[in-house]
Parts: C-alpha cells; structure tokens; sequence
C-alpha cells in the first residue's frame, strides 16, 4: 500500500528526515515512536504532502503510484488521511458544512454520487454516537473554541467520516485523559479492517495497550534505528530511548 | 507542492475571468459628449422634467464647478476628464413601453444572461424588480400588485411626474445638493433610477430590487434612488449591479436616499460587481458613490448590507444619521479586493437622537496586489444621551502583495456615550489551507470555504436570495488565489 524509499526531507536549511524505509500493507498497523524532534511529524506531514516541507531525495509510492506528484488534496482523495497533532481552526465555517464538502469531494473523486444534506445527517449521526460527541459540536465552527480533547475526537469523527484507507495518526494521543484516550483508540478500532492500513505515531505506548500494533519502528536522529514487534513499545516504556541511542551511536 | 508552484496559482487569480463582461448590441440614443449647461437642460427635457427639477440640477451644477474632486482617501484615482463623458444614454425605443411585454427582446436577454428574468411569471418569487440599463429605468415588475397596497415602486423618472410632491419633498432632504464632489456631480447630472414609497403601517409584502447594467461605451452612470418608508412601515430592498468589459474606465456616481420615519424599518442590501478591469489594471469601474440614510423619527431602524466585488475603484460610505430618538443604524459590509483594485469604504454613524444605537461590522478581503480600505466615522452629538455604538473591522489577506489598512474616526461629544472598536487582521494560513486540502477539498474550494467563513456574520444578515447569490460570486472573485 505505501512505500517508502531512502527518503531525505528538509525545511529551511535543516535536515530532518535522513533516509527512512518503510512499507505498510493493508490490515496493519505500524507503530512509528521516538523521542521529541526525531522527526514523527516531519514524517507524517511529508506523507499527506505539507508544501512546507522539501523532499531532497527518496521515493514515496502508494498504491503503485508516485505521491510526490500529487497535491494534498489528491492524495486525500486517493485514500491518504493524517490525524493532526494540533488540529487547525477555520472560523466562521461549521463543520458539518466541513465535513460534507470534504466527504463530497472525496466521494465524487471516486465516481459516487455526492450525499445530500439528509442523507449526510444520518450518516454523519451514526459516526458522532461511535465517538461519543455531542450533536452541538457540529453547528459550531472548525475546532473554534473546541477544547483539546474535543479536537481530537473531531479527528477521530472525520476519520470515521471519510473512511480512508491509510490513515496516519500524528500524536493522536497526547494531551488526552484516559477516558478520552479510551474514545480515541475506540474511534481508530471501529475504523480498522483488513483491506486498510494505520499508522500510529505516538511517544507513549499507553495508545498502544488499546490499538496492539503489528510493527513498532524507532524513529531517532530522521533515520528508523529500530523495528520490531509490539514487545519493543513495552521495552521502550520500561527502559526509555536511551539504550537504543547508545546502541546506535546517537548524541 | 513547491512554492514555486503556490506562486503560480496566485498568478491565475489574476487570470480570472469577468463572467458578466458582455455587450448588448442595441441602437442608442445618446447625449453628446462633455458635460456644461446645454447638456444638463438637454437631459431635464429629455425627461421632460419640472422647472423645480432643473433648477435642482443647475444649482448643484453651478455648485460643482467651484468644487475639487477629494483626495483624502487612500486611492490612487487617475485623473478622470469630466468632458470626456457622455452624461446620458438610452436604448432606442420605437414606441412608449407600456408594458414589460414590450421592451426591447435584447434588453430582456440581457437581463436573461445576468440571471434577472424580467417576465414576472419566470421572475424570482418574491422579489420587484426595476431593471436600469445605461441612463434608463427599462421595465418594473410587480408595481401593480404593489399599487394595491399603496406602495409605489417606479423608476424615478417616472416618479418625476406621477409624485411630484415626493420628490420635491425628499429629493436631497439626506444627501444635499452641495454634499460632496460626487454627490454633487450626480444632482446635477442624475438620469434614472428606483423611486419607492411604503405607505403609514405598511410592510411590503416582498423585496424590492434594481438592477443596474451600464452597458454604453464612453458613457457614465449616475442613477439616483430614493426611499421613503412611511411611519411603522417596513422594506427590504436590494440592489445589484454588472458592466460591459471595456478597456477604458467608466464612471458611477450614485446618490442613494434612504428616509425612515417614526417606527419605520428600512433594510437596505447591494451586492456591486462592476467590472473591476483587467489583470493589469486596465479598464473598470470607478465606483464614487454617495449611500445615505436618516432615521428621521423615533425608534427607526436603517440597516445597510454591501457586498462590493467589482470596480476598480471604489468609494463609498453607507451612513446613517440617527436623528430620531431610540434609531438603529447598522453597517455590515464585505468588500473583495483582487489583481489592482482598490476599496475605500466603511460607513459614518451620526448620533444625534437619546438612545441610539449603531452596530457596524466590517470584513475586507484582499488579495493580488489589491489595497482594501476601511474608513468609518462614528459621531456623537451632545444630545446624544446614551448613545451606543460598536464596531467590528476585520481584514484577510490572501498572499503578501496586497495591502488592509483601517481609517476609524471617533468624535465624542458626549460623556454618556458608549463607543467600541475592534480591529483584526489575518493571513488566510497555510496551516488552514493544508488542513482543508488534507480532507480533500481542492485549494480553490479551501479559499472560498475560509473567507465565506471570514464573512459569515454579514452573510447572514443578507436576504436568503442574495446570500446565495453572494457566496458564488465570493467564490468566484477569488478563483485560483492560492495553490
């Protein structure tokens, strides 16, 4: 589903990603961790396409297609979601307006016919009772004014919503209480299936406890230092990064 | 995507195209060029007008020509030749029109094009229509189901002679003849335009609306509407404007009236889209036009709504002068700024009754090289106890060659008045843009969603037809902004 290839990203004048591989095929989840500034995020913007970011050198194929050649918008609508850290406020726009318009686009960019506002409500109705939000969020504003919590279950909402098939969770989990912990890795369960594809970016393996990841990858220094199996995320939690930092000879 | 990509796509915004920028080919009948004393008398016949009437124009004429045109607005306004105008033309017509049947088919398919059907049966239920084309009112729908109401709704000209006494009453009872360079110019000058009266206690049962369409080459626009709503009666008009892409620039200088008397509402909405040149700056509409209402009587109400798309200049000021204990003046604008255009516009509250009360919010938009203006005055007379008044100004921009700017003059004469500014301005953000484009909705798209959201607070206040109306044309005027 999504390959990636000895790829090297900078913003400015900073090397942040020094040749990450990677390959995630559908029904799994992959678990990318790391200490502050590895460069998690920088990985899961260059994946959705942030233009913020330059690619220098590496490939980045999904689905058999180049991604690089696609503007964010495309490769949304060819099945990409990112989950954002710090979900972005539009003022003035509802969400249920939002949400319509960007499941719309997606839907025609998949030769559907468009939902109409009735039938958009009803579906709509059935994702917010999974994520257990209330009918009020969705008159108001983009996250405008919604507290942290609620922004991320507003992320969750349109990943249920929009139905991907690859979706990358950046830093889903943090600044959650447990119970909206609970809702969150509820909301990616219900979302999971056999013919789509998770990535988990994450510090701590508390998300991992609810969402057991097939693969856990330690991203350190813009280079994947460490891959294993769900046991190295209880390794990590117990013994921190520094281990893995010796072993691989990093400052 | 690169930024070098990002660049481009702003570029294609000044690719857009002027989608109401087509001609009527039509035989007209035109005033010669240039503007003096000949000419005013020629057009006062024309019209077969009253002595009251011409006398009106030629004071204001005689006033004019010892005026200067105003250069405190922050426009670059090229010099414009006043001799170089021809002041009045009209469809040619075979007959008087008696009835909309009759009016001239490529006039009604004009109308057509721009989405006004003129035949009341196709017409937008709900809304009268007076069409303007050029110098000229062509056709008004639904007068006679008003009549019955005693409301009239008619072009000026024919107010003229059927109201004379109205007229004479109101004409300039809000804006004076000797107002201001333009205002003056259009006493003395004034062709056509909506007449409307709303008799004691009577609240229209549908919206009022003119459509103005400047179609004539070389020519100027200077239509004169005034409205008058009657003690507790109540009216919500809108007014709509397109012009001809040309490469030359034409003028419109409009004086619009408004008076409310006690217990009167008027609601007052223009969504203006002239067209506003070429990429370059080449051509468009150089929009000077002088909006103004007087809540006359206790406990009136006078709310004005524009949004202003076109023109490559524009300048004006809806205000209210709040004479009337307990009167509402409100102000809600969104003025759109794109490739070289330039808005300078806002609005001036004069409170002069006890307990009046002025809201005014205010959203500009720019983008291109555009320069976008607010410029408001709030005024507070001694008398004016209690008086309230609270401003919301905010500005977006759309890439980094245009420029907001924010003019608010307060003068407060009185200690018990209330008075409140606030000002913000923002960059539509990569951030919102990247998040948008994440969820699929296509740059352009995201554009239009983020300053429909910018805008929604005077959105809301439009009449449901317009709000429609006005959302695409946000849309449009901003295709291809941002990559």
């Amino acid at each position: 589903m999504l390959n990636v290839k000895d790829l090297h990203v900078s913003i400015g004048e900073n090397k942040i990603l020094k040749g990450i591989n990677l390959e995630v095929n559908p029904g799994e989840v992959h678990a990318i961790m790391g200490p502050n500034g590895s460069g998690k995020s920088t990985f899961s913007q260059v994946m959705a396409g942030n233009p913020a970011y330059e690619v220098n050198s590496g490939e980045i194929h999904y689905e058999g297609k180049d991604f690089q050649a696609l503007e964010p918008h495309m490769r949304a609508r060819a099945g990409l979601f990112m989950g954002f850290q710090y979900p972005v406020e539009i003022p003035g726009v509802t969400n249920i307006y939002f949400l319509k318009n960007s499941l719309n686009a997606i839907r025609e960019a998949k030769g559907l016919q468009p939902l109409d506002a009735y039938e958009f409500n009803e579906y709509l109705g059935e994702k917010m009772d999974a994520v257990g939000m209330s009918r009020e969020l969705t008159r108001r504003a983009v996250n405008s004014g919604f507290s942290g919590g609620e922004k991320k279950k507003n992320e969750i909402l349109q990943l249920l919503v929009l139905n991907p098939k690859l979706a990358i969770l950046d830093e889903t989990d943090s600044g959650l209480d447990i119970d909206a912990l609970k809702t969150v890795a509820g909301g990616v369960e219900k979302f999971r299936n056999k013919d789509n594809a998770v990535i988990l970016v994450t510090h701590y393996q508390r998300l991992l406890d609810f969402i057991p990841p097939d693969f856990v990858h330690v991203l350190m220094d813009g280079k994947i230092v460490l891959s294993g199996d769900s046991k190295l995320a209880l390794e990590l939690e117990a013994r921190g990064y520094n281990w893995v930092k010796e072993e691989n000879g990093i400052d | 995507m690169d930024k070098k990509k990002k660049e481009n796509s702003i570029e294609e915004f000044t690719n857009q195209e002027y989608k109401w920028g087509f001609h009527t080919d039509i035989e007209q009948e035109m005033v010669p060029k240039g503007l003096n004393e000949d000419i005013i008398r020629l057009i006062s016949k024309k019209k077969n007008e009253p002595q009251f009437l011409l006398d009106f124009r030629l004071k204001a004429y005689r006033h004019w020509l010892t005026m200067t045109q105003p250069h405190w607005s922050h426009l670059d306004i090229p010099r414009i030749d006043f001799n170089d105008i021809i002041y009045y033309a009209e469809p040619k017509k075979k007959k008087e029109v008696r009835s909309l049947d009759e009016i001239d088919p490529e006039i009604l398919e004009t109308y057509k094009k721009l989405g006004i059907p003129l035949e009341e049966q196709k017409a937008l239920s709900g809304i009268a229509v007076d069409a303007v084309f050029d110098s000229v009112s062509v056709g008004t729908t639904y007068s006679k189901m008003l009549g019955e109401q005693g409301i009239i709704f008619c072009s000026f000209s024919e107010a003229v002679h059927t109201h004379p006494e109205l007229i004479k009453e109101y004409l300039g009872s809000v804006v004076p003849w000797r107002d201001n360079y333009f205002a003056t110019l259009n006493s003395a000058v004034f062709t056509d335009g909506s007449f409307c009266y709303i008799p004691k206690g009577v609240k229209c049962p549908i919206e009022l609306s003119t459509y103005f369409r400047i179609n004539a080459k070389g020519t100027g626009q200077f239509e004169r509407t005034l409205i008058i709503a009657d003690e507790g009666s109540q009216v919500s008009y809108l007014e709509g404007c397109t012009a001809p892409q040309r490469d030359e620039n034409q003028l419109h200088a409009a004086v619009v009236e408004l008076f409310a008397h006690k217990d009167a509402k008027i609601k007052y909405s223009t969504v203006q889209n002239w067209y506003p040149g070429d990429k370059n700056g080449v051509g468009g509409i150089f929009n000077f036009v002088t909006k103004r209402g007087k809540c006359d009587g206790d406990n009136s109400k006078i709310s004005w709504t524009q949004v202003e798309t076109g023109s490559a200049i524009t300048w004006k000021y809806p205000g209210c002068i709040l004479k009337g204990d307990n009167s509402i003046g409100e102000f809600y604008s969104i003025a759109v700024t794109n490739n070289h255009q330039q808005a300078d516009t806002g609005t001036k509250m004069i409170h002069l009754g006890k307990n009046t009360s002025s809201t005014i919010i205010s959203k500009g938009v720019s983008a291109g090289k555009a320069q976008n203006s607010y410029r408001g005055m709030v005024r507070t007379s001694p008398n004016a106890i209690n008086a309230r008044n609270f401003s919301q100004c905010d500005s977006l921009l759309i890439g980094d060659q245009c420029g907001a700017h924010t003019f608010p003059y307060i003068d407060s004469k009185g200690s018990t008045a209330t008075i409140e500014h606030e000002a913000t301005t923002s960059k539509i953000s990569d951030q919102q843009l990247f998040y948008l484009q994440q969820r699929g909705i296509d740059p352009e798209d995201a554009v239009t969603m983020i300053v429909n959201g910018f805008c929604k607070e005077v959105l809301n206040e439009l009449p449901m037809e317009f709000a429609v109306e006005a959302r695409k044309l946000l849309g449009v005027s901003l295709e291809g902004t941002v990559g």
